[in-house]
């Protein structure tokens, strides 16, 4: 956890242009992607088969505790009990940090003091941190909710700061030439100047966001889809487990998958500079 | 012969006094940190409805000059008039022209265009009505739906001249403005400029690089030197008017001029 994710502007999405060469390149890795997918499956299968470990159960067998799940109800109550510390840690990160980030790009004041807040966050191991937390929250909601937190803030907070620092000085001069004054400056160009590199920002946040909450329903008190994790292992349902797992990671790559998608779309590559 | 048309000045304030000056340097000096002297006591009046080009060699303070006249930048020392007054940041005066477009790429042709009538407070559809007729004086009619990057560099730059002139200012600033096209629409940029001082009746500041192009376009052409920079030259081109640009090149007062010219920032290139 202390990698530090920053937003690339790099290439995504296709290009307008060039509709030929990257449909064709789509439909490639469409094709990569899903036969990438059947060799998993059946690697896993041949492995759970083979039984080289007790605990690791075949594919077939996780699919099928998996529909069991969700035909019971456990499965749609533990995602609907994670997604609360989720959605309201995402919510308070988002505004926070884009605030944090935005105010930190303009002015070297609040970069001097608030900076290294984040750096420090983004640095520290957050499974060290979570006792902390406890002892001093407790382990109800809000103690969720702060790890969600601990993890999305600093990098969608970063990458604003850094998004807000690399708008061209020289539109930022344009405006004040045409007599713009520091809010239109602020709000006609260093905002929408800003926004592809703090979407992408936004779309790291969310993925830390996911690994928060898991931890935090892991090591705090098992809730939801930890609790779901932490019970079939306790009770040897092992393809229940291993289903959950599979299920909150497909989750989260969903999630992203579907941001990185706006974003391609919102922010299509050639808008992004004028070079 | 040649010479003797090219009004030649050793001093560095010029014999001939701008009758009706727009702008007025006074004693302006530039310090950037503590010993970076960018400018050193410039003083110099531009003519209004003239175009006055600044040459010299690379740093020696024409984009700090033409910055502090815009307003953008204040400067250490002395003072800058437009019209009698004493800038104290940009005003609907002056429009500047920026080297590197200044185009904001999520905006159309139409919003870049437009922007400096919204700063104003322009309503929408007046302003995309003003902003229409200076697409289509630049030549780009039909390219208001377009973006930044689905123009060449030629038609970015004249997009950038649209938005200065939709603020209808007296005074453009142009900060090297043709310095990233090619030399056929470099040309075309150039009979644009005689077109609109005549038409629009304008006053241009422009840097530029380029000697020929300074000796070609300008009414005089303000030379600097480099550290301190101060003004060294004042050169008043005698290029007869309406020369086609094939004649130009083979005019004894254009090739004297631009001889002078080279043989005065020469000291500093080697
Ligand atoms: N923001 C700044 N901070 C410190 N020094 C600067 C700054 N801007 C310019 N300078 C210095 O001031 C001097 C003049 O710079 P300026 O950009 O005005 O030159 P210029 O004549 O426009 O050069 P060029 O032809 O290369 O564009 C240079 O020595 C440059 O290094
Ligand atoms: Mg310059």
């Amino acid at each position: 956890m202390s990698y530090s994710p920053t937003a690339q502007p790099a290439f995504a999405g296709p290009r307008r242009d060039a509709p030929t060469i990257w449909s064709r390149i789509g439909e490639v890795t469409l094709f990569w992607k899903i036969l990438s997918v059947v060799i998993f499956a059946a690697l896993w299968e041949y492995a759970g088969r083979t039984g080289f470990n007790f605990s690791f159960p075949t594919f077939s067998a996780t699919v099928s505790a998996f529909f069991e799940m969700v035909a019971d109800g456990s499965m749609g109550a533990a995602y609907l009990r994670t997604l609360e510390p989720l959605v309201i840690g995402l919510a308070f990160s988002l505004i926070v940090g884009i605030s944090a980030g935005v105010a930190m790009g303009l002015r070297r004041d609040v970069e001097w003091f608030t900076l290294p807040v984040f750096i420090v966050m983004q640095a520290a191991p957050m499974a060290a941190l979570i006792p902390l937390i406890t002892f001093v929250y407790g382990i109800g909601l809000a103690s969720k909710v702060l790890a969600v937190v601990m993890l999305s803030l600093p990098v969608i907070a970063i990458n604003s700061y850094k998004a807000v620092r690399n708008v061209p000085p020289s539109l930022v001069s344009m405006c004040h030439s045409f007599m713009g004054n520091r809010r239109q400056q602020i709000f006609q160009i260093v905002i929408p100047a800003a926004s592809p590199m703090m979407f992408a920002g936004l779309r790291l946040g969310v993925a830390e966001g996911f690994s928060g909450v898991v931890l935090a329903e892991l090591l705090i008190t098992p809730t939801g889809i930890g609790d779901l994790i932490t019970y079939h292992r306790s009770v040897a349902n092992f393809a229940h487990m291993y289903a959950t797992i599979a299920s909150i990671v497909l989750f989260a790559i969903i999630a992203v998958s579907t941001l990185q998608w706006i974003e391609a779309k919102l922010f299509r590559p050639e808008k992004r500079s004028s070079k | 012969m040649s010479l003797a048309l090219a009004k030649k000045y050793e001093e560095p304030t010029p014999v001939t006094k701008p009758s009706n000056p727009i702008i007025e340097v006074r004693g302006v000096s530039k310090v950037y940190g503590n010993d970076v002297v960018a400018l050193d006591n410039i003083n110099i009046a531009f003519e209004t409805g003239h175009l006055t080009s600044l040459l010299g060699p690379s740093g020696c303070g024409k984009t700090t000059l033409l910055k502090i006249v815009a307003g953008l930048l204040q400067p250490t020392a002395g003072e800058v008039l437009v019209k009698g007054k004493p800038v104290t940041g940009p005003g609907p005066e002056r429009a500047f022209v920026f080297q590197d477009f200044a185009l904001m790429p999520w905006a159309s042709v139409m919003d870049n265009a437009a922007f400096g009538l919204k700063m104003q407070g322009v309503p929408r559809s007046e302003r995309e009505d003003k902003a229409r007729h200076y697409i289509a004086e630049v030549g780009l009619a039909g390219f208001e739906k377009k973006y930044p990057h689905e123009l060449s560099g030629g038609m970015r730059q004249r997009v950038g001249l649209a938005r200065a002139l939709a603020v209808n200012a007296d005074v453009l600033l142009m900060d090297e403005p043709f310095s990233a096209v090619d030399e056929q629409t470099r040309r075309k940029f150039q009979e644009d400029l005689f077109r609109l001082r005549e038409v629009e009746k304008k006053t241009f500041l422009f840097v530029t690089h380029s000697i020929e192009e300074a000796v070609y376009v300008s009414d005089r052409i303000i030379m600097l030197s480099p550290r301190p920079g101060r003004i060294s030259e004042i050169i008043d081109p005698a290029i007869p008017k309406g020369i086609n640009p094939d004649d130009l090149r083979r005019n004894d007062v254009y090739l004297d001029t631009v001889e002078q010219i080279w043989q005065g920032i020469r000291k500093y290139v080697e």
